[in-house]
């Protein structure tokens, strides 16, 4: 084989690796991207149904309750205009608490209850989720320009 | 006052960066052996200034001294001596002269070991990594001087983050960045042979025992990170493809991809360019993970005080180092020249396929890890999305497995050109062992996944390949078995126990993701949970104070066949200056497997939420990883390279005698 050859056949092997790594990419994002959505596009029915996605707010005020098997929370996430309920099963992290900011990932039944199936930890006590604080944001940005009008 | 000396030795040290970056490099130019000569004392000097403000920060870490910002933010009197200590670099500004300070002793190293360099060739070497040096240096004392005072003082500090304050935190930064920094001496040698325009084995020899050191520093400081997650976080997992581990996961595959294209390169002279490109990634891509780490756009233990300037300061010196050596690389690249020839099918082709695949991995995983930032930068922080573990696990499983595959074929495949017959008869019965225990296993367990049967044949596939390899290698030799091992040269063994790494790590991996029993239960003082064999037995809590924390103290006693075999105590501590609360678990290691008890919330006077995992050859996941580690350390201390540098030395003394 020549070397011109040789070489054409190295980058056409390459060329066919990228290839299939593109479409495992491409394949792999549509199938597992995961959109983040405040409580008021949740109120709002702007969700996908039946695809998992993201939400994030604070932890309402005494809305935490705990069903009898112990290990079922309900929880009310609110981004201080629009609240939406959550169930979870689990154990939830050591920095969950009411007041705070949370984010959750899960899927919004029929009856409008998120049904969380991960509940995610901030690592500091400070540190506010950035998701949630942009769930706050706009939600009172929304509000404002409507009082405005 | 020590504060302030701190300060000052750092400025002094930028001082000398700045003279060490510019002088050394314009002598090599031109010529001049005067200028070239200050290079490596202006490194000493370099070292002993870091050294001293380094020094200079743990001391007011030691002494609790809260008129010092970063102190009364990230530590406490009550924090004990060794987490004061980790305390130094468990904050912004302490990581990154943590940073600069590793930056310094590898620049020590470099000049204590590459003696026999060529004199424009070191320079070039120690000038580009004082360059380096005077980006971080600038950083330090512009966006986040270290020293910084608070008046009036703090009268307690805020202490350091709960998580942080575990034997694995004070580990894990020093090797990781270790590992990091270590890409900048194979950096340096590739901008250096870039400017002086020669470009071949030789170099290659040189830069390839520091490649491989800080691939091997890179290796440990990931392996201790998961290992840290595994204890710390309380889920029990070992890997979550969070960003921040994608940063240090990215630079470590392009640095696989450099040690062996680097072997390449010092055997047959090919891929010299290649070699040069992914020196240049390795090194850009670890500047790229302290970036993504620390300017704060992720959500993560890391990420501290989101700071607009510091993001601006280390996007626009991103920019000048990777544009600056695409630049370089650009117009110098066309003039080196091709390397040695080789065949379709030959050692060669192999390793540039491992190298093809270890790239586009990386790649891959680049794109997953900055494309929400993209998004959410790109629709003005409107559109928010993540991307999570299916991802990376969709798209890494089906690139590394054809790699993990020819990593079996590779070490028996000759140089310059190999013959496809010749291959299959060395390795046709490994590929049958594995095949048939990829086959049978699931078969004797009473079934399995397609990925328990990928992950085991190629994990046996590994192992069985690498006996064939050794039973090749010694084939020619006389003597008897032992005589002829003993006389392999240990870069040869470094290699053979990497690749065995690999065996061991693919093992942990799918038969931790296969057979892995995950339970959230609530127990009851008395209540029993049977999980593979094991009854696990709740008997309650009591109140335990630590140094700086209190906590409720679990006592889980395990059972097998009636017998109590072993008991666990996990904890849920509160510390007292923070407030906040932690898990720690209680984890029973063993060779086969893990039990892994932690403790959620307590219900009510007598029941707690409780996780209780089995987690079977967990360990050989980081043991995988240790034997990697160590392959490369073996590989190190190959005499070749202590002989040629004798030989080099004899060299120079000829020529500079004549």
């Amino acid at each position: 084989m020549k070397a011109r050859h040789k070489r054409g056949l190295l980058i056409a092997a390459g060329v066919v690796v990228l290839a299939v790594a593109a479409g495992l990419v491409l394949s792999a994002f549509q199938k597992n991207l995961v959109f983040f959505f405040t409580p008021s596009q949740v109120v709002a029915r702007e969700v996908p149904i039946g695809k998992p996605f993201r939400i994030g707010g604070m932890v309402a005020e005494r809305s935490l309750q705990r069903e009898p098997d112990g290990l079922t929370v309900r929880f009310v996430v609110t981004d201080t205009v629009k609240s939406v309920p959550v169930m979870y099963t689990g154990i939830l992290p050591d920095l969950f608490k009411e007041g705070q900011g949370v984010v959750a990932q899960g899927k919004v039944g029929d009856d409008g209850v998120f049904v969380a199936t991960e509940v995610l930890a901030k690592h500091d006590e400070n540190y506010m989720p950035p998701e949630a604080a942009h769930a706050v944001e706009q939600a009172q940005n929304a509000q404002k320009t409507l009082i405005g009008n | 006052m020590i504060p302030e000396i701190g300060q000052l030795a750092l400025i002094l040290a930028l001082l000398l960066a700045v003279v060490q970056g510019t002088l050394p490099l314009a002598g090599a130019q031109r010529g001049v052996k005067a200028w070239m000569a200050l290079s490596r004392p202006l490194a000493a000097g370099q070292l002993l200034f870091v050294a001293v403000a380094f020094l200079c920060l743990t001391w007011s870490f030691l002494g609790s001294d809260f008129s010092v910002v970063n102190v009364a933010k990230n530590s406490n009197s009550q924090l004990p001596a060794h987490y004061r200590i980790a305390a130094t670099w468990g904050s912004h500004e302490g990581s990154m002269l943590l940073w600069v300070l590793m930056l310094s002793l590898w620049m020590q190293a470099v000049s204590i070991f590459s003696q026999s360099l060529p004199r424009e060739m070191l320079s070039r070497v120690l000038s580009v990594m004082g360059l380096i040096s005077v980006g971080f240096l600038l950083f330090l004392l512009l966006t986040s001087n270290p020293f910084e005072r608070l008046s009036p003082p703090a009268a307690e500090g805020n202490d350091l983050n709960p998580l942080l304050q575990d034997p694995g935190m004070v580990a894990h930064p020093p090797m990781l960045y270790m590992g990091y920094v270590g890409f900048s001496v194979a950096f340096a040698f590739a901008i250096a042979a870039l400017l002086g325009g020669r470009l071949d084995a030789t170099w290659a020899r040189w830069s390839r025992p520091w490649t491989t050191a800080a691939w091997c520093f890179l290796t440990l400081g990931i392996l201790i990170g998961s290992w840290w997650a595994y204890n710390e976080l309380g889920w029990g997992g070992w890997w979550f493809w969070d960003p921040v581990e994608n940063a240090s996961f990215m630079p470590w595959l392009v640095g696989t991809a450099l040690v062996h294209s680097l072997a390449v390169t010092e055997k047959r002279g090919a891929f010299k360019r290649w070699t040069v490109l992914l020196a240049i990634c390795a090194f850009s891509l670890s500047l790229l993970g302290t970036f993504l780490v620390r300017s704060g756009v992720l959500t993560s233990v890391h990420a501290f005080a989101t700071d607009p300037a510091r993001g601006l300061f280390i996007l626009v010196f991103l920019a000048l180092v990777i544009g600056g050596a695409l630049m370089l690389f650009a117009l110098r690249a066309p003039h080196v020249g091709g390397g040695g020839r080789f065949e379709m099918i030959s050692r060669e082709t192999f390793l540039l396929a491992n190298n093809v695949l270890l790239i586009v991995a990386a790649g891959s995983v680049l794109l997953g890890t900055l494309y929400p930032l993209v998004l959410d930068a790109l629709s003005g922080g409107q559109t928010k999305i993540s991307v999570g573990p299916p991802y990376f696990e969709a798209v890494f499983v089906p690139l590394m497995s054809p790699m993990v595959f020819l990593m079996g074929v590779g070490p028996v495949a000759r140089w310059k050109q190999a013959a496809l017959p010749e291959l299959w008869t060395l390795l046709r019965w490994a590929f049958a062992v594995s095949l048939a225990s990829a086959v049978l296993t699931p078969l004797a367990a009473g079934g399995g996944s397609w990925g328990l049967r990928l992950g085991l044949f190629l994990a046996i596939w590994i192992l069985a390949a690498t006996v064939a390899s050794v039973r090749e290698r010694i084939r020619n030799f006389r003597g008897a078995v032992h005589e002829r091992l003993a006389m392999q040269p240990r870069a040869w063994w470094g290699m053979t126990l990497a690749h065995l790494g690999v065996a061991v790590f693919v093992a942990g991996v799918t038969v931790v993701g296969t057979y892995e029993t995950e339970r959230d239960v609530r127990m009851a003082i008395g209540d029993t949970v049977e999980m593979g064999g094991n009854v696990f037995r709740f008997d309650g809590t009591t109140e335990v104070t630590g140094p700086n924390y209190r906590a409720a103290r679990g006592t889980v006693t395990v059972l097998r066949d009636g017998r109590e075999v072993l008991v666990l105590h996990p904890e849920k501590r509160t510390y007292n200056a923070s407030g906040m609360a932690m898990t720690e678990a209680a984890i029973s290691t063993g060779v086969l497997g893990d039990l892994y008890v932690s403790l959620g919330e307590p219900i009510n006077a007598r029941s707690w939420s409780v996780r209780i995992y089995h987690k079977p050859l967990v360990t050989w996941i980081w043991s995988g990883c240790v034997l990697m580690a160590l392959g490369g350390l073996l590989a190190l201390t190959d005499r070749r390279y202590r002989l040629r540098s004798t030989q080099q030395q004899r060299e120079t003394a000829v020529t500079s005698a004549a």
